[in-house]
């Protein structure tokens, strides 16, 4: 089956559109259209969909579609994340086009009953928008807007079939750069200005040439599938669902600056993208796509897998390029940069997944195609994992120059439960909180740095009325303490000292001073940490307090929680609504609530404990109130 | 991540799986991956073996276990609890979750029940943002958990059936 040049290439892929013929066909037909005709049942194989159910529906519907005589007909396929994972379990049926949505195996007769064999759609299980009432069948609000590059693959391709991929012009752009000099195939990089997707941006065209002009035998490229950030899941979502994609932005890579070896990191909590990407290597070294003399040409290149082991300082590539030796991950002082010294001292390109999922379509289509999407600066487009407050949490990839706006309102249909917005955190434990005042920033790598937070891997998670800012702080400063790796004195105590101050002030026994001091260390960290964990550990501490700064006054000063997350700042209290029954009394581990029966009842503040018992067991609205 | 075969003694497996690596020190982590999954965890008297096998000093196992948090030199439960504790699950009560598991096993988080049926630990973002707060028992993953009712419910069904771990992902 070795593909011996791309002629071979281009023959299996001509050979394998059929596969993909009954799938998001741009002419759809209607459901009653459908009947008799080949049908595609995407289901959506994405971690939220998984774990809801989406194994249990694919296997029903393939047993009752057996059982009703249909399953030549209709071909069950479980393709990586749709992004909507909201709305999960969703299933796509084709080629008529339908998204169902939150759909549970009890649905699964009558989807077969209604939708295949009597070609009705089942009305229920559509998308409804909130606001409107309006049912959706396809082009849902959630994806409009949306641009997908990383992701074009990503719910649409069985991943575990390489055919798949090559018939959606898969090793393509491979084929067409081992005819080019690497030099010009560098230059479409730098054109097309892509930047790291890892978090840094810095240019992935530069740091190619970087790794190309430095001297070696032997160079390596090594994909960062670490996603450290704490409440993302962008990389994972393109490893296990276009795996392929990774495997030939880093040949592309490969060929680019001259290495003949690849390595992938990638977290050991991933294990089913690491089974993903073992039968990704597999498939395409038996195409020849791996392997010595790829397509014919003179380039040798292969991939290995490396493991992680719970560390997130192994995300900065120099302590990730010390993990792969198989030594403690701890970063080591730049320059050199690992384009010059790298991994066993020969020059290495780190690139994370997302940005070497780009690679691809910019050759492909092009360096001016890429630059036409996005901002002067910013070209192409960003994953995000939106998460938090928000009601569509999802997978979303918005053009560079998407405003946070249009992702939180538009596509993630504003705040939950009708609450107020009161930030977005991107950048995870390195970024920051953007509150309401810049909603209508354009999304890119200055502009975000310029407010105070950062574009990050792509976390982008969404707070309301009902988070404590302060208390969201300490949250990453534990994540941060927790992940130091303790070589610098700055970071390891730094962090420490400064996650101490926050518990002091949650806990109500903060001074003005300790704000001071939250503001003067957090910079000392800074400007004197070796790598870039401590350096912005402090970053979402001072965002915080550049931007509510009166909250953190209301924990010091008034001693009170204004989102009312803080227990200690909490004061429990019986209302006149009470009716006496003694329930909470009962339940208090203080034995601090007094009163008799069918009387109102009283919480001795002194030795309430603040433990919300009280209120769990009240049954009266309203009786038991905190503040 | 890795086959092996099943056999009492797993130290000959271990070794099999070194001999026919190609580079060894380099695998160290691969190395201490393979026998975390055979033995269930690195005591002691493991890393020392390792050590040997690969000829590099013992301290540098240790400091490279010690240093990762995936590896564990303590002996765990039956089933692992995992409560996901990524800034989705946070903001959406993660905290609570995790403390009426505490309550429930009567364990804290890094510990294991008395039976050894249970270790209650914690990790970050397993990628499921849309049904948090989220745990994952095993590799199965539960989520939208916020009544204890439930929690106890899932609790009880490890403990009245002792079946195998699932894989879930
Ligand atoms: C503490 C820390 C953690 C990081 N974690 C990741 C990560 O999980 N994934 C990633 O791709 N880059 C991470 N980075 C950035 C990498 O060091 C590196 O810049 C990136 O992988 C380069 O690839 P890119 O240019 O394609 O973005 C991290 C950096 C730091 C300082
Ligand atoms: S800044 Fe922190 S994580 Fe980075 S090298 Fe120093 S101690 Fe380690
Ligand atoms: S919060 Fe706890 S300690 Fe305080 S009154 Fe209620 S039950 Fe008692
Ligand atoms: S449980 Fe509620 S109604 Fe009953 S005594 Fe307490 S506060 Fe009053
Ligand atoms: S933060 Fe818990 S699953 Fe993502």
């Amino acid at each position: 089956m070795k593909l011996s040049n791309t002629d071979a290439l281009n023959a299996l892929k001509a050979q394998s559109r059929v596969l993909l013929e009954n799938r998001r066909v741009s002419n759809p037909v209607t459901t009653k259209e459908a009947q008799g005709l080949p049908r595609n049942v995407l289901i959506c194989g994405g971690p939220g969909c998984h774990s809801s159910g989406g194994p249990k529906i694919a296997e029903q519907l393939e047993e009752e579609l057996n059982r009703r005589g249909l399953s030549e007909q209709v071909k069950v396929f479980r393709p990586g994340c749709f992004g909507f994972c909201e709305q999960g379990p969703m299933i796509e049926i084709h080629p008529d086009n339908t998204t169902y949505c939150e759909v549970s195996v009890e649905d699964v007769p009558t989807i077969v009953e209604e939708h295949f064999i009597q070609g009705n759609r089942v009305e229920r299980l559509l998308f409804k928008d909130p606001n409107t009432q309006k049912r959706f069948a396809s082009d849902l609000p959630f994806y409009e807007g949306q641009v997908r590059i990383a992701l074009r693959n990503v719910g649409y391709l069985a991943p575990e079939n390489i055919l798949e991929y090559i018939a959606a012009d898969g090793y393509q752009a491979l084929a067409q750069i081992l005819a080019l000099d690497p030099a010009s195939v560098i230059d479409v990089i730098k054109k097309s200005g892509l930047r790291g997707r890892g978090g840094g941006g810095f240019s992935t065209g530069l740091k190619w040439e970087l790794t190309r002009k430095s001297e070696a035998k032997q160079r390596y490229i090594v994909c960062n599938a670490d996603e450290g950030d704490p409440g993302a899941f962008m990389d994972r979502s393109i490893l296990e669902g276009d795996p392929h994609s990774v495997l030939e932005g880093m040949l592309i890579a490969g060929s680019a600056i001259g290495a003949s070896y690849g390595f992938i990191y990638v977290r050991a909590e991933y294990p089913a993208a690491i089974r993903r990407l073992q039968v990704a290597i597999v498939q395409a070294r038996e195409h020849g796509l791996l392997g010595k003399d790829i397509l014919g040409s003179d380039f040798c290149f292969d991939i290995e897998l490396k493991y992680g082991a719970g560390a997130f300082v192994c995300g900065e590539e120099t302590a990730l390029i010390h993990s792969i030796e198989g030594a403690r991950g701890e970063p080591s002082v730049k320059p050199p940069f690992p384009a010059q010294k790298g991994l066993w001292g020969k020059p290495t390109c780190v690139n994370n997944v997302e940005t070497l999922a780009n690679i691809p379509p910019i050759i492909l289509k092009g360096a001016d195609w890429f630059a036409g999407i996005g901002t002067e600066k910013s070209k192409g487009t960003k994953v995000f994992a939106l998460a938090g407050k928000v009601r569509n949490v999802g997978l979303v990839e918005v053009p560079m120059g998407t405003t946070l706006r249009q992702i939180i309102f538009n596509m993630g249909g504003g705040i939950k439960n009708h609450k107020l917005f009161k930030a977005a955190q991107t950048g995870g434990p390195s970024g920051g909180c953007i509150p309401t005042q810049y909603l209508d920033t354009p999304i890119e790598y200055e502009s975000l740095t310029a407010i105070g937070s950062m574009m990050g891997s792509g976390g982008l998670i969404i707070l309301d009325e009902n988070d404590c800012m302060v208390n969201i702080a300490k949250f990453f400063l534990e994540f941060s303490v927790d992940e130091s790796c303790g070589r610098c004195t700055a970071c390891r105590v730094g962090t420490k000292r400064l996650h101490e101050i926050l518990t002091k002030i949650t806990e109500g026994n903060g001074t003005l001073d300790d704000i001071d001091k939250l503001e003067t260390l957090g910079e000392i960290i800074k400007d004197t940490s070796l790598c870039g964990l401590g350096q912005s550990a402090p970053n979402p501490i001072l965002s915080t307090l550049k931007y509510f700064r009166a909250e953190y006054l209301a924990h010091v000063v008034d001693k009170t929680c204004p989102a009312g997350v803080c227990k200690s700042l909490l004061k429990y209290q019986i209302t006149d609504k009470c009716q006496g029954c003694t329930l909470c009394a009962k339940h208090c581990p203080a034995n601090c609530i007094s009163g008799t029966a069918k009387k109102r009842h009283v919480i001795d503040q002194e030795r309430c404990l603040k433990c919300g018992a009280c209120m769990e067991q009240c049954r009266v609205a309203g009786a038991i109130i905190h503040h | 991540m890795c086959d092996h075969a099943s056999s009492n003694d797993p130290y000959p497996g271990l070794d099999e799986y070194i001999d026919n690596l190609a580079y060894k020190k380099e695998n160290l982590i691969g190395i201490l991956h393979y026998a975390q999954e055979l033995f269930g965890y690195l005591p002691d008297k493991l890393q020392w073996h390792i050590a040997q096998k690969l000829d590099i000093p013992s301290a540098k196992v240790y400091g490279v276990v010690s240093f990762y948090s995936f590896f564990t030199m303590k002996p765990r439960g039956k089933h692992v609890i995992n409560v996901c504790m990524g800034t989705a699950c946070f903001v959406r009560g993660a905290e609570k979750l995790q403390a009426e598991l505490e309550k429930q096993l009567g364990i804290k988080t890094g510990q294991t029940t008395s039976d050894n049926l249970f270790s209650l630990d914690s990790l970050r973002c397993i990628g499921a943002c849309g049904l948090a707060p989220v745990m994952m028992i095993d590799g199965k993953v539960y989520g939208r958990l916020h009544e204890p009712e439930e929690i106890r419910q899932i609790l009880a069904e490890y403990r009245s059936e002792p079946k195998l771990a699932t894989i879930g992902l």
